[in-house]
């Protein structure tokens, strides 16, 4: 018998597109944030609310990607922003050579903050470097406050905690407070929002954030 | 549900180290899943059981070494193997930890049944 020593990262050849579609983004100045979550925690919408606060403000172009449809690349075009659907036919995440593809079917000129809308799911994006500055993960309240533990590796990749659907809390049973901390305990790291889009509470200082963020120039 | 791909990513790699000719000599395809990798290592073996059917790697086993998640503290200077994700101490509850393993995922190497010279 003789043995083959081989000692790669599976994952090795996204890696690589995800590190060439950095180093793209970096050529254009461009932060760009991987917006993670599961289905239905409130991704689009909010993406529609980040438009309506920033559109006069800041130049947003949008990368949204589904399992099947165009239907949010349809919502978050209304806003006359550039707009791209990826379509994943089943695929359950995106892949850094999919966002490099659509990226080329963008509009960039001027464009500061491209946001990539994932494909809903707590677990597998969360393996998948796109060439983002970073993940954004959004936790509503209606899907309790255990998500953290239960999908930790989501959480721990994340820089940033959108705490959504915060104008349900009276009518279910979530802890705001023990959701937060759920978080902390995988991340102590991350920055936490806590939001509704229903009400608007908390859009305003995570837009803040975001034009801070975006205009900040990389150290390198 | 990745595992396929994860698994097609592991075929590629395999195809990188033994030309098509040797693919039906490879024995074991070991690899390395951590606990945080978000990998079911019963389906990863069975997408690449299905996706080998029918090639030369048909007989080939994928070996899987789950590496369980620890973290080290540097505030109780203790290393322990941990709740995967948490970053929390579970001796102290400090937050000063370290990661030392659990997010590994690797292919190791390939085993390959001898060939015989007279037949090559």
């Amino acid at each position: 018998m003789s043995v083959i020593t081989v000692e790669r990262k599976i994952l090795e050849k996204n890696d690589e597109v995800a590190r060439q579609n950095r180093e793209l983004f970096a050529n254009h100045d461009l932060f760009v944030l991987n917006l993670v979550s599961s289905p239905g925690a409130g991704k689009t919408t909010l993406l529609e609310r980040t438009i309506e606060s920033l559109k006069s403000t800041i130049k947003i172009a949008v990368i949204e990607g589904d399992v099947q449809t165009d239907l949010d690349a349809r919502r978050v075009a209304k806003y006359n922003i550039p707009a791209v659907q990826i379509l994943t036919r089943g695929g359950c995440h995106l892949e850094a050579h999919l966002v490099r593809e659509a990226v080329t079917n963008l509009d960039l000129r001027g464009v500061e903050l491209l946001i990539i809308e994932n494909v809903g799911n707590l677990v597998c994006p969360s393996n998948y470097d796109l060439g983002e500055e970073m993940k954004v993960v959004v936790a509503s309240t209606t899907e309790g406050e255990d998500k953290p533990l239960k999908y930790p590796a989501m959480f721990r990749n994340a820089s940033v905690l959108i705490i959504n659907k915060i104008d349900l809390l009276p009518y279910i049973n979530c802890s705001l407070t023990a959701l937060r901390d759920n978080a902390l305990k995988i991340n102590p790291s991350l920055t936490v929002f806590e939001t509704s889009c229903t009400s608007g509470a908390g859009i305003g200082a995570w837009c803040d954030w975001l034009v801070e963020h975006a205009r900040r120039k990389p150290a390198s | 549900m990745h595992e396929l791909s994860i698994a097609q990513s592991i075929v590629d790699i395999v195809g990188q180290y033994v030309p098509p000719e040797q693919a039906a000599a490879v024995r074991t395809v070991n690899v390395r899943v951590g606990a945080l990798a978000g990998i079911v290592p019963e389906s990863l073996t069975f997408c690449f059981t299905a996706i080998t059917a029918g090639t030369p790697l048909a007989h080939a086993e994928l070996a899987v070494d789950f590496i369980p998640y620890r973290v080290s503290c540097a505030a109780c200077l203790t290393t322990s193997p941990a709740e995967p994700g948490l970053a929390l101490c579970p001796h102290c509850g400090s937050a000063e930890t370290t990661v030392l393993s659990g997010t590994e995922l690797q292919v190791v190497d390939i085993e390959l049944n001898s060939i015989s010279t007279e037949h090559v």
